[in-house]
């Protein structure tokens, strides 16, 4: 057996130590960019061998936590594909306006760059003071970060041009203000946005939906967890509701591909059927 | 394994004492930033549409790409290109690119995966990242090929692909536009199989007739993560 294969061994034991010591189940991730964290973490904490770490986490719960954060790397942006949330404000907005209330739930929000950006688009589009939005992650650190909405000013620059490509109608500007090398995010886009702990691999549905916003999540995921998180989405959606995902994740292979219709298929917006 | 001192193209092939029934290798990575475009159709073209290997390519492309590159090469050269989907299998005789603003990844199995894990070597697609899950996917069975660019991105993974059992070929630095990146490869990872981008490509078909293989004459230099 190679060094290789053994290693190997060596993750899946230490994935099932954590899931048995704390409950967090990482087995079902997409196991190359586990393998990837995993090491990032053994260097910065100069551990040689993948073993060693077992012991370690299983024992020391501040290993542990930093180890979740590791796996939990929040890497997002305002705006992350402009087409996208221009598709929104076209093809979802309008039929959103029909509902006297809409409720949203940002799956895997992370340090929430596009919870905002999403509450700006419903801001800039007359929705916002009737919609409720649900942005849940697993990782507490990052749903801390995303209930405050501070971010490093020298990033101002590439939002404010997403922002724009995206179809805002406003001045970037007018929703944060600056703050030594921050960028605070104001507090009348957090009115409606409820920030809570949520974890798609082992949690349940807590309310009917309009739309689901998931995007570059389940990428991390393997396909049996994948159908796992989009059968809570399905199960989340009324009729009717949509559904955006990552513009690299898709339905088509998917257990729910036949309950959805396609509403915008680059930008990867659905709408679950009516009928 | 036989190691042929290699001084040359021709040394570097050997054919095997009983000649090879098959083809030892799965799939081909390849690298490559400023200037590798050109090298890549270079390399592609005379690989014919029924290649057993799977071809995967990471190229560093402007994230307002939007499959133009994967379409570009693909009306180039005889092989299928598209963009790599997550969660893809990878088929012989077909070429994935990595999506610009996307990691590629390989899983354990041969199955593809994206990420949009933080940007290595300030790339996004990484080379590294596709080489080195490629490594510990294919072992002994991958052939890892860097071309031109601007910066090292791709070394440490070429060096993982030697340290587990796989190959490793850069072009030659006097035909690449910019000679930083197969440079960097060919001193971290001690590459000594070093040739122009059509040489590449005429040397993949060689070894995928079955008819040959390639030895890297000298040692990676990480004796210990060997086998």
């Amino acid at each position: 057996m190679t060094t290789n294969d053994i290693e190997n061994i060596e993750v899946d034991l230490l994935l099932e130590a954590i899931y048995r010591r704390y409950g967090y189940d990482f087995r079902s991730y997409a196991r190359a960019s586990i393998d990837r964290r995993v090491r990032q973490f053994l260097s910065s904490k100069r551990i040689q061998v993948i073993s060693e770490l077992i012991p370690r986490v299983l024992r020391d719960e501040e290993m542990f936590s930093e180890l979740v954060q590791y796996f939990s790397i929040p890497v997002t942006e305002m705006f992350r594909d402009p087409f996208v949330y221009r598709a929104i404000r076209e093809k979802v907005v309008s039929l959103l306006k029909t509902y006297p209330f809409v409720r949203i739930w940002h799956a895997g929000c992370a340090s929430g760059e596009e919870v905002y950006s999403l509450a700006i688009v419903l801001a800039e589009e007359g929705l916002y003071d009737r919609a409720t939005v649900f942005a849940t992650d697993f990782n507490d650190h990052a749903l801390e970060n995303a209930k405050e909405g501070i971010y490093p000013a020298d990033r101002i620059k590439e939002f404010t041009r997403s922002y724009q490509e995206a179809g805002g109608t406003g001045s970037f500007s007018e929703y944060y203000h600056a703050r030594y090398d921050s960028a605070v995010m104001n507090t009348a886009l957090k009115k409606r946005i409820t920030f809570a702990s949520h974890n798609l691999v082992a949690d349940h549905v807590f309310g009917e939906m309009h739309l689901v916003f998931c995007r570059n999540v389940l990428i991390y995921f393997n396909r049996e967890l994948q159908n796992r998180a989009l059968r809570l989405f399905t199960d989340s959606l009324i009729r009717g509701g949509f559904l955006c995902l990552g513009t690299k994740e898709d339905l088509q292979f998917s257990e729910v591909a036949d309950e959805y219709e396609a509403v915008d298929l680059k930008a990867r917006i659905y709408r679950k059927k009516v009928g | 394994m036989r190691i042929v001192p290699a001084k040359r193209l021709t040394d570097a092939l050997s054919p095997p004492a009983n000649e090879l029934q098959e083809c030892p290798y799965a799939a081909v990575v390849v690298g490559g930033s400023a200037g590798g475009m050109e090298a890549l159709s270079i390399l592609l073209a005379p690989l014919p549409a029924d290649y057993p290997l799977s071809v995967l390519v990471a190229q560093h492309l402007h994230k307002s790409d939007d499959e133009y590159f994967a379409r570009h090469l693909d009306a180039r050269v005889s092989l299928h290109v598209t963009e790599a989907r997550d969660k893809e299998a990878a088929e012989p005789g077909r070429v994935y690119v990595a999506p610009a603003d996307y990691h590629l990844l390989v899983e354990r199995g041969g199955t593809l995966a994206l990420s949009i894990d933080p940007k290595v070597n300030w790339a996004r697609p990484s080379i590294d990242v596709l080489f080195e899950s490629a490594a510990r996917a294919w072992a002994d069975a991958l052939i890892g090929v860097i071309l031109s660019g601007a910066n090292e991105d791709g070394a440490q993974g070429m060096r993982l692909i030697r340290d587990l059992g796989g190959r490793a070929i850069a072009q030659d630095p006097s035909t690449a536009e910019y000679a930083v990146m197969p440079q960097a490869a060919i001193s971290i990872a001690r590459l000594d199989i070093v040739l122009p981008p059509e040489a590449i490509g005429d040397l993949l078909v060689k070894i995928a007739l079955g008819k040959m293989k390639i030895h890297n004459r000298l040692e990676s230099g990480n004796m210990e993560n060997n086998r």
